[in-house]
C-alpha cells in the first residue's frame, strides 16, 4: 500500500460544511504533492474552507483569485517559478463553475501553452458556496435553485473539452476513492506540462443528503456508472479497478438518484435520458480501452 | 545608443533593458508593435524572459499577477478594449500589492469601431489603485517605461505602474530614441511578499471590513509616498542620463496669463500654440500633465485655465478639468477635443485659448469652430 504522509497541509478548524468532500480530497490532494507547492485557488468553495484573514486553515501557500482568473494566474506563477528555476508544484484547485464555466477561456489557454502545472476540478456539480445555483456541471434533472424545476439540460462534458487538448495526463477520481486521488496526484506531478484531475465531490447541503452519507454517495456515483474513473496518459486510456467492475455489472442508477433530495420529482423522461447518457459514455469509454475505437 | 524608432519599439526596447522575468501579453491594436518587437527580442535571445501567450487580456494581467506574486519583474502592455476587458484583474493586482508594469496605448472605446487616440480607455482604470503616467514623445515613452519598473518596484510603493502613450499619433510616429544601459538604476526586483513555501501564506482570503479598510488605507498611503518617490526617481534619472522630466511639463508658464493644461501628445501640440500666441501678444503657457495618479497638487495663481480633456465622463464632464477644478479651486475653460483620434492642430488649440471663456464647456467640432 502506498504511504500517505502523516503530515497535514490542510489543518484542523476549516470552514468546511459537515461532509464535505472536497475539502477531503484538498487533503489527499496537498498530502501527495508535499510542502513545495503553491495552490492557486478560483472563488469557490475553498475560498470559504480555508478560513478568514488573518487566520488560515492552509499550511502551504495559497494564491486566491478572480474566479475566471485561475489557470491563467497559475501559467504566470509556473513561468515565474521557470524563471527563477524553482520546482515548486503549482496546483489549481477549482470548483466546477470556475471550470467548466466561467473560466474555461483560461483554462483552455493555459492548456494550450502547455503549461507545466496540475489543474484540479473538484466538482460537486453546482455552486456550492453560494448556496447552490446551477452550474454547467449541474446534471440533467438536478434541482438547484437557478434551476428550481430541475434542470433542463445535461451536465457538460468537461473531460472532453480537457481532453481535445492532448494534456499529457488527465483522469478522474472520486472523493469516496482517496487513495486513488492521492496515486493520482503523484503521478501527475511527476509529469512535465499540463496535467488534468476531475474529482466528484459529493456535497450533503447541495445535493440534499445527510452528511455522514458522503462517502457512501461517491461509491454509488462509481457503482452504478454515473462516475467512470480513469486516467488517460499521452492518450492512451486506462478504466481503474472500480469502474472495471461497475462496467460488468453497475447498480441500478435508482440506487444512486434515490438517496439525494435535489432529485426529487425527477420526471421518468429525464431519468431515462440519463440512463441513456451513462450508457453511451460507459461503452465509449470501455470501447476506446479496449482499442476498438 | 542613438537610433530612431516609433513609440511602440521604444517601450519594447525599455523592457528589454529592464528584463522582466514573465511577460504575459495579448495583442490589440494599436499596442501589437509592442508583442510583436518583445516576441522578436525573445526569438533572437536578445531578451532572456518567460515569454507567455495568453488567450486575452484578462488572462495577460492574470498571468502577470501569477508571475508577480511569486516574485519575478513581469510586464505587458494593452490598449482600449484590452484594457477594459482586464477591468477586473487591473484592481486585483493593485490590491494585491503587485509592482506590475503595463504600457497602454490609449485608444478609444467602441461602439463606433475606433482604433485612434483617446484618453477614456486609461481614465475609467483611474480608481483601481494604479500610477499611471502620460508621455508625450518616444524618447519619454522608453524613459517612463524604464523608470516605471523602479517607482512601481520600490518598497514605499509596491503598486503597479500604467505607462500610457496615444495611439498612432505617438505609438506609431518615428523619433530619434537614445537607449540606455540602465546598469544599476534597474537594481534586481525585490517583492517582500512573495510567495515563500518556506513560510506559507495565504493571500487575498476571505476579509472582513476591519482589515480590509486597513488594507485600502495602506494603498492610498503608499500612493501618497509615490509623490516623493516619483520624484526621487526621476531625479536620479536625470543625473544619471540627462533627462529631466516632472509631474507636469511646464512650458514658458512664468509669466504666463493663460494656461493650458493637456495629456499626451496634445500636451505637446499646446507647446506650439503658446509660441503662435505669444508671437499675438497673448501671454500663454503650457502645463502638460504627465502624472494623472498620484493627482498632483497644482497652482495656477488666479491664472485663465485651459484645459482640454481627450476624453468624457458622460453626465459629468472633462476628467481633466474637473480634477484640476475639484483639486485648485479653478474655474477652466474646458474643451472636449481630438475624441477617437479627432485631429487637433497647434492652431485649433490656439483658438481655444483666443476664444476662451473660463467656467464654460467647449466641444470642439460639435460647438462649432472645427
Amino acid at each position: 500500500m502506498t504511504a500517505i504522509p502523516k503530515e497535514e497541509y490542510l489543518l484542523k478548524c476549516t470552514s468546511a460544511c459537515a461532509g464535505c468532500s472536497s475539502s477531503l480530497c484538498l487533503r489527499y490532494v496537498t498530502k501527495a504533492a508535499g510542502p513545495d507547492t503553491v495552490l492557486v485557488v478560483p472563488a469557490c468553495c475553498t475560498s470559504v474552507i480555508q478560513g478568514i484573514y488573518p487566520n488560515t486553515a492552509m499550511d502551504i501557500p495559497v494564491y486566491n483569485i478572480a474566479f475566471a482568473a485561475a489557470a491563467a494566474c497559475a501559467s504566470g506563477m509556473s513561468n515565474a517559478f521557470r524563471a527563477l528555476e524553482r520546482d515548486t508544484n503549482v496546483i489549481v484547485y477549482a470548483g466546477d463553475g470556475g471550470t467548466v464555466d466561467i473560466g474555461i477561456q483560461a483554462l483552455s489557454g493555459a492548456f494550450e501553452r502547455g503549461t507545466d502545472f496540475l489543474y484540479i476540478c473538484y466538482d460537486n456539480e453546482a455552486y456550492g458556496n453560494t448556496g447552490m445555483q446551477r452550474s454547467g456541471a449541474t446534471p440533467l434533472g438536478a434541482r438547484t435553485t437557478t434551476t428550481p424545476g430541475g434542470k433542463p439540460t445535461p451536465k457538460k462534458d468537461l473531460d472532453r473539452i480537457v481532453e481535445a487538448h492532448n494534456p499529457p495526463y488527465m483522469a478522474t477520481a472520486c472523493s469516496a476513492y482517496p487513495l486513488d486521488l492521492y496515486k493520482k496526484v503523484k503521478k501527475a506531478l511527476s509529469i512535465e506540462g499540463p496535467k488534468f484531475i476531475h474529482i466528484l465531490a459529493p456535497c450533503p447541503p447541495g445535493w440534499r443528503y445527510s452528511s455522514e452519507k458522503t462517502v457512501e454517495m461517491g461509491k454509488l456515483a462509481v457503482k452504478t456508472g454515473s462516475w467512470v474513473l480513469y486516467e488517460r496518459e499521452n492518450g492512451a486510456l486506462t478504466i481503474n479497478g472500480p469502474s472495471k467492475a461497475a462496467m460488468k455489472k453497475p447498480l441500478p442508477l435508482e440506487d444512486y438518484i434515490r438517496g439525494q433530495g435535489r432529485f426529487k420529482g425527477i420526471t421518468p423522461e429525464a431519468l431515462e435520458e440519463m440512463r441513456r447518457q451513462i450508457q453511451m459514455t460507459n461503452a465509449r469509454l470501455s470501447r476506446e480501452a479496449e482499442g476498438i475505437c | 545608443m542613438l537610433t530612431i524608432a516609433t513609440g511602440n519599439k521604444a517601450v519594447a526596447a525599455a523592457v528589454k533593458a529592464a528584463k522582466p522575468g514573465v511577460i504575459a501579453a495579448y495583442p490589440i491594436t494599436p499596442q501589437t508593435e509592442i508583442v510583436e518587437q518583445i516576441a522578436e527580442y525573445v526569438t533572437s535571445g536578445d531578451l532572456a524572459t518567460q515569454y507567455v501567450p495568453v488567450e486575452s487580456e484578462h488572462s495577460a494581467m492574470a498571468a502577470c499577477i501569477g508571475a508577480s506574486a511569486a516574485g519575478v519583474r513581469t510586464f505587458t502592455a494593452t490598449s482600449s478594449h484590452g484594457l477594459l476587458y482586464m477591468h477586473e484583474m487591473v484592481h486585483w493586482a493593485a490590491g494585491a500589492r503587485l509592482p506590475i508594469v503595463m504600457a497602454n496605448v490609449n485608444r478609444a472605446l467602441g461602439p463606433g469601431w475606433n482604433v485612434w487616440a483617446e484618453h477614456s480607455d486609461a481614465f475609467s482604470q483611474r480608481d483601481t489603485g494604479w500610477l499611471q503616467v502620460f508621455v508625450s514623445t518616444v524618447q519619454e515613452a522608453y524613459d517612463a517605461t524604464l523608470m516605471a519598473f523602479r517607482i512601481a518596484e520600490h518598497e514605499d510603493v509596491l503598486l503597479p505602474v500604467m505607462v500610457n502613450l496615444d495611439g498612432f499619433t505617438l505609438s506609431h510616429i518615428t523619433q530619434s530614441l537614445e537607449a540606455v544601459d540602465p546598469g544599476d538604476f534597474i537594481p534586481p526586483v525585490r517583492v517582500p511578499h512573495a510567495i515563500d513555501v518556506e513560510n506559507p501564506c495565504v493571500y487575498g482570503p476571505l476579509t472582513g471590513p476591519t482589515e480590509y479598510y486597513k488594507f485600502r488605507w495602506d494603498m492610498e498611503r503608499s500612493m501618497r509616498d509615490a509623490v516623493g518617490v516619483i520624484a526621487d526617481v526621476e531625479r536620479e534619472f536625470a543625473e544619471r542620463f540627462g533627462r529631466q522630466y516632472g509631474v507636469t511639463e511646464d512650458y514658458r508658464c512664468e509669466d504666463a496669463e493663460v494656461i493650458i493644461v493637456a495629456v499626451g501628445t496634445l500636451g505637446k501640440e499646446a507647446e506650439v500654440a503658446v509660441d503662435l500666441l505669444r508671437e499675438e501678444g497673448i501671454a500663454a503657457g503650457s502645463m502638460r500633465l504627465r502624472w494623472f495618479r498620484p493627482f498632483p497638487k497644482l497652482d495656477f495663481g488666479g491664472r485663465d485655465v485651459v484645459v482640454i480633456d481627450r476624453d468624457y465622463s458622460f453626465g459629468f464632464g472633462g476628467v481633466v478639468a474637473h480634477s484640476i477644478r475639484s483639486t485648485t479651486g479653478a474655474e477652466p475653460y474646458s474643451v472636449i477635443a481630438g475624441l477617437g483620434g479627432q485631429e487637433v492642430t497647434y492652431g485649433d488649440i490656439a483658438g481655444f485659448v483666443r476664444t476662451r471663456q473660463p467656467g464654460a464647456e467647449f466641444w470642439f467640432g460639435v460647438n462649432g469652430n472645427v
